[in-house]
């Protein structure tokens, strides 16, 4: 069996995996950074197109606890505050470390160009053109990783667990992607850097390797989850016509730079309608251009379509035809030719869009060490909870990648530089029984039972939810688990699918599990959680969810260590409003 | 609308053989699409490569369309048969997929170091 030691075992190689080795290696530790897929390639980063918000003040001036502020606000009450300042303090020094590396932000007039996405109080957001956003950003790391003569890239390795020996996280046990064979990883402190979990929904802006994993790992290893309800959709992800060659959530960049207008199935307007009716949004934040917040427009669609006034393929419209061609041209270039490829012409047509399941706000439980309550294991980017409370504002998850990558590996390293290893045959026995026991009998077939189960929770957890859907999905959920048995199934044949949907799919129960939980416990509406029984933000439910595996069922409590720093209190720094 | 895929199967040590599947399909769908859906409804060991889905942006799905090199993510399915087969000049693994991974990230070249 393959075998490998090093100081600090990075899962996953995307913005916060990539940052974290490159800062774990600056301060001395050995490191191996593994991916499922291929490195810098299998996740979100590498796909997002938009913009990554920091206080940098190029555009106009600006201060972290501006976007500190504006952090908080979208988070309805329930961020960690002190992980919220970490992010907004940090992101400066990453965004222009990054632009140091030649990233490529879009610049105008000299100087780097910030747009004004919703929910900021001002322009804030960078962003490299045209749409080009996460691959550069990915392409940028990938370069420093490669030149980092310490780090030891692993793709086609899939972490299956972490292994903990004595309650202390000691490495991993995973399986080579290619033969199936079971590898072991040895390592002083274990970084989980492997995203988020929106594969789970039917409609979603996912990659493949995008279903939860490391949620699944940190449960596994014992460490408690938080804010697990809180699932953001995307409200206008790309519907119709099918459309490939971009990815589903570029709309956004659109209607930042266009103002697209929101139509519904009678082609008539309906976003201020809403905004109006919620309170929040009073005191100036509804200019009539592009305001309402994720959630906000989340509902607004739904309910449209509800109330029987959807598009056809059951969304909304987004039309752009108010606006002159050669303005596209100029805005967007390349991307245009690319939609003519579709047959999408938006001077004459407006096209179909809806909510899709698009970044996770809960998370690993981590401290500002980002260590997670299992000593020696760490979790950083999306794969972290906390941050963004129960809604997240856009620009900030690239910014939370980059930041608490950089963050955990450095506390990774740290933390190897004073142990040893403790990794013994006994921290990865299960695991290897679990895949020793795999068997050619396919019973059922994975790949469909992880359709069904994306069903499942599109339709009864998604952004409304019910205590009669949530009951149904816990059910549903029973039964795909009971489908799938506790023995891997397995072809047998190289780069095993079988095995691979089953691996997935043992993963993806779990966490499914955790968020329906969540969200049947929380009696309230807040932020990206919407409780149609429970309507509006209830003052009692200010507080945090935890979940944890406790002899192996998931044990939900109130987060007893409720950090709040007086940032909100305080005045802000004293610049324009 | 039904698409016929005519699949190069097996790994480096067997001769490989070549496997049909129809697919039906909606207007728009890709070849993707379809590889999917034989997973999910036809055959559950079929083995390839994709990662993003729809971004193009990943680079995994890269195949052999009709005898030429394309992306399974951005070719669209149409009626009639469609030929598809691993890469050729790279290492075969399995089914449709290759060795794609830049030498020095694979598993192989880690445990040198
Ligand atoms: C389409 C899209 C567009 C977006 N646009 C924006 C935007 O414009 N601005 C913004 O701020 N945010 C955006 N987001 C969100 C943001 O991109 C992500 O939150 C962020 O990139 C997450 O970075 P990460 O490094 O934590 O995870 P990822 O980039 O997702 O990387 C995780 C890596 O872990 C690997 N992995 C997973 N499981 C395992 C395992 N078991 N073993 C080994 N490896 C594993 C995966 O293959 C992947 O490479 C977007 C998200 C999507 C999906
Ligand atoms: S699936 Fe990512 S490029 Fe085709």
């Amino acid at each position: 069996m393959i075998k490998f030691e090093t100081d600090v075992l990075i899962v996953g190689a995307g913005g916060a995996g990539m940052y974290a080795a490159i800062e774990a290696a600056k301060s001395g530790a050995s490191v191996i950074l593994a991916d499922r897929s291929l490195i810098g390639r299998g996740g979100a980063t590498v796909m997002a197109m938009m913009t990554v918000a920091a206080a940098i003040g190029a555009q106009t001036p600006d201060h972290w606890e501006r976007h500190l502020a504006d952090t908080l606000t979208a988070g309805h009450g329930l961020c960690n505050e002190s992980l919220s300042a970490i992010l907004c303090e940090d992101a400066p020094a990453r965004i222009l470390e990054m632009d140091a590396w030649k990233v490529g932000w879009a610049r105008e007039d000299g100087h780097i160009e910030q747009a004004h996405a919703p929910g900021h109080d001002r322009p804030r957001c960078v962003y490299v053109d045209f749409l080009n956003t996460g691959p550069a950003v990915s392409k940028t790391l990938r370069r420093h990783v490669q030149n980092a003569s310490t780090i030891r890239r692993i793709g086609d390795l899939c972490i299956v667990d972490i292994a903990v020996e004595d309650g202390v996280a000691c490495g991993a046990t995973a399986i080579h992607m290619e033969t199936g064979e079971p590898v072991i990883l040895a390592a002083k402190a274990v970084v989980i850097a492997t995203g988020g979990l929106t594969r789970l929904y039917r409609r979603n802006s996912a990659s493949l390797n995008m279903a939860g994993d490391g949620y699944a790992l940190a449960l596994r290893a014992g460490a408690p989850l938080i804010d697990m309800e809180f699932v953001q959709f995307f409200p206008i992800g790309h519907l119709a016509p099918r459309l490939v060659g971009l990815d589903p959530i570029m709309w956004d960049p659109f209607r930042y730079k266009l103002g697209g207008i929101l139509l519904n199935g009678q082609m008539r307007e309906f976003e201020q309608r809403y905004a109006a009716e919620d309170g929040r949004h009073e005191g100036g934040r509804n200019d009539g251009t592009y305001v309402l917040t994720r959630d906000l427009a989340t509902y607004a669609i739904m309910k449209e379509v509800e109330a029987g006034r959807g598009s056809p393929a059951g969304g909304a419209y987004l039309s752009f035809k108010h606006v002159p061609e050669a303005e596209l041209r100029r805005a967007f270039g390349p991307v245009i030719d690319t939609l003519a490829k579709n047959g999408i012409d938006l001077t004459q047509r407006p096209i179909e869009v809806a909510p899709i399941a698009h970044y996770h706000m809960g998370g690993v439980k981590v401290d500002t060490q980002f260590e997670s309550a299992v000593p020696n294991l760490f979790a950083c980017g999306e794969a972290v909870g906390g941050a963004n409370g129960a809604n997240r504002l856009s620009g900030n998850a690239i910014t939370e990648a980059l930041v608490f990558g950089a963050r955990a590996g450095r506390s990774a390293a740290a933390t190897a530089a004073k142990a040893s290893h403790r990794w013994r045959p006994s921290a990865s026995a299960a695991t290897l029984d679990l895949l020793r026991r795999r068997t050619p009998s396919v019973t059922a077939n994975p790949a469909a039972l992880i359709g069904e189960l994306q069903g499942v929770m599109m339709d009864k957890v998604g952004p409304f939810r019910t205590q009669t859907q949530l009951d149904e999905a816990l059910a549903d959920i029973d039964r795909i688990e009971r489908a799938i048995g506790t023995d891997p199934m397995a072809s047998g044949a190289p780069f095993d699918a079988v095995l691979v949907d089953w691996l997935d799919l043992r993963n993806m129960v779990l966490v499914a599990r955790s968020v329906t939980l969540a969200a049947r416990a929380r009696l309230e509406s807040r932020g990206s959680h919407q409780r149609e029984d429970f309507p509006g933000l209830d003052p009692r439910w200010q507080f945090n969810q935890t979940v944890e595996l406790r002899d192996g069922r998931l044990a939900l409590a109130a987060d007893a260590r409720l950090e709040r720093s007086s940032h909100a209190a305080q005045p802000l720094a004293d610049i324009p409003a | 609308m039904i698409a016929t895929l005519l699949i190069q199967r097996g790994t480096p040590t067997a001769s490989p053989k070549v496997e049909r599947f129809d697919v039906p399909f909606a207007d728009g769908q890709t070849l993707l699409d379809g590889l999917r859906y034989i997973r999910a409804h036809i055959d559950p060991t079929l083995a390839f490569r994709f990662s993003c889905i729809n971004a193009n942006a990943c680079k995994e799905c890269m195949m052999l369309i009709d005898g030429e090199v394309d992306y399974a993510c951005t070719t669209r399915l149409r009626d009639g048969e469609i030929t598809l087969a691993p890469l050729p000049k790279k290492t075969l693994i399995g089914d449709l997929v290759t060795e794609i991974a830049p030498p020095d990230e694979r598993i192989n070249y880690a445990t040198k170091r």
